[in-house]
């Protein structure tokens, strides 16, 4: 028979803990938590293994690449690193590792990865008018009272919760 | 270059392992709380389970009160530490944006890496997503540089934008962020009472 996973830990002591987390980066670093900013130095580096003067050439992944060691030798980058490696370390402790799709019961595995596709591509483009993502701009930019990570997070609800009924078939 | 009020220099080859550290400890709590699984993140949009509104308010209060505090007493410097810029236009619509990938991808980026790294096949959809987003960027980047920086306010505090004092506006939203939480909870019961379905 199959071990059950265990069970989730309460959100307000999760939360707290990432709260902790927060304060101790910021106290030696500087600054908060990213995730977004990760993918922008991985992206960038790996154009820049494909095509070096194309990406160069490219504002976008231009930032990411001179006047610095390597795009990836990165407090973001590392960061990210450490989050998949806590997550599988987690995710094995927890009984929770297991190749899977998961999605609502009514819709298709198809369907399931082109929306998620979708949406990934929806949040990379937006992160970058709005300068982070929920780790690095909500969370983060929202500890140290940035007014835009408020506008932020205050918009990612809207926006979520006024395509959320679209969505409630594939979802429940 | 810490914030911290006493000097000293952190090698880069220990911040980069610090970074790491963060990381895993952040990785442990996002797949704790559940994060990893696209369908339990979502469901705050369905009110039947606010686990993501009470992790993101929760960890917000916490931090914020924390650098408040340790401010006060003078053992961080506030004026060291990076203030995200604000850019009025484009967070708002930026963020409502994102709040639709979010509810099509039931993760977001950092979360999307929870989910890979436990064997979530939509999660590696959800990375294909935002590495393809950021290549359309850069090719419309050039058109889009008066959009992306319109409306920039600068990099100053909620506290300073408002006049308030700081500590009055932390304990204000740590008030708040109290009632949030109540009534997240209540909703959650109601919402759940009515479909009485169970969530694994």
């Amino acid at each position: 028979m199959k071990k059950e996973s265990y069970p989730y830990w309460n959100p307000y002591i999760v939360g707290v803990g990432i709260g902790l987390l927060i304060i101790m980066s910021i106290v030696v670093t500087g600054r908060g938590l990213g995730a977004v900013g990760a993918f922008n130095g991985l992206v960038a580096s790996m154009v820049h293994t494909i095509a070096p003067d194309y990406a160069l050439s490219k504002g976008a992944y231009s930032v990411y690449l001179s006047g610095v060691d390597h795009p990836l030798k990165d407090w973001v980058v590392l960061e990210i690193a450490g989050v998949c490696i806590g997550g599988l370390l987690s995710g094995i402790a927890s009984r929770r590792f297991k190749f899977e799709v998961i999605k609502g019961p009514r819709i298709s595995n198809m369907s399931r990865f082109i929306f998620a596709f979708s949406g990934g591509l929806l949040m990379a483009y937006a992160a970058k008018f709005t300068r982070g993502c929920t780790s690095g701009l909500a969370l983060s930019g929202g500890s140290v009272l940035s007014p835009g990570a408020w506008l932020f997070m205050i918009s990612v609800f809207i926006g979520g919760y006024s395509v959320a009924w679209l969505m409630k078939k594939t979802w429940n | 270059m810490a914030p911290i009020q006493f000097n000293f220099e952190i090698p880069e080859v220990y911040l980069l392992l610090f970074a790491l550290l963060t990381g895993i400890v952040f990785g442990v709590f996002l797949e704790k709380a559940g994060f990893g699984n696209s369908r339990k993140l979502v469901q705050q949009f369905y009110f039947s389970d606010m686990a993501m509104f009470k992790v993101l308010f929760s960890g917000i209060v916490t931090a914020m009160l924390g650098i408040y505090w340790l401010s006060y007493f003078g053992v961080l410097d506030i004026t060291q530490i990076y203030i995200n810029g604000t850019y009025i236009w484009p967070q708002m619509l930026g963020g409502i944006v994102f709040g639709f990938g979010f509810v099509l991808a039931g993760l977001c980026p950092g979360t999307s890496c929870v989910a890979v790294f436990t064997g979530k096949l939509d999660g590696l959809a959800v990375i294909a997503g935002l590495f393809t987003g950021l290549i359309l960027f850069a090719e419309t980047e050039p058109a889009l540089k008066g959009a992306i920086n319109f409306s920039s306010i600068g990099d100053i505090s909620l506290y300073e934008l408002f006049h308030m004092n700081y500590g009055v506006l932390t304990f204000l939203i740590a008030l708040i962020a109290i009632v949030a939480f109540w009534f997240a909870g209540n909703v959650e019961e109601r919402f759940n009472s009515k479909t009485a379905k169970s969530s694994s």
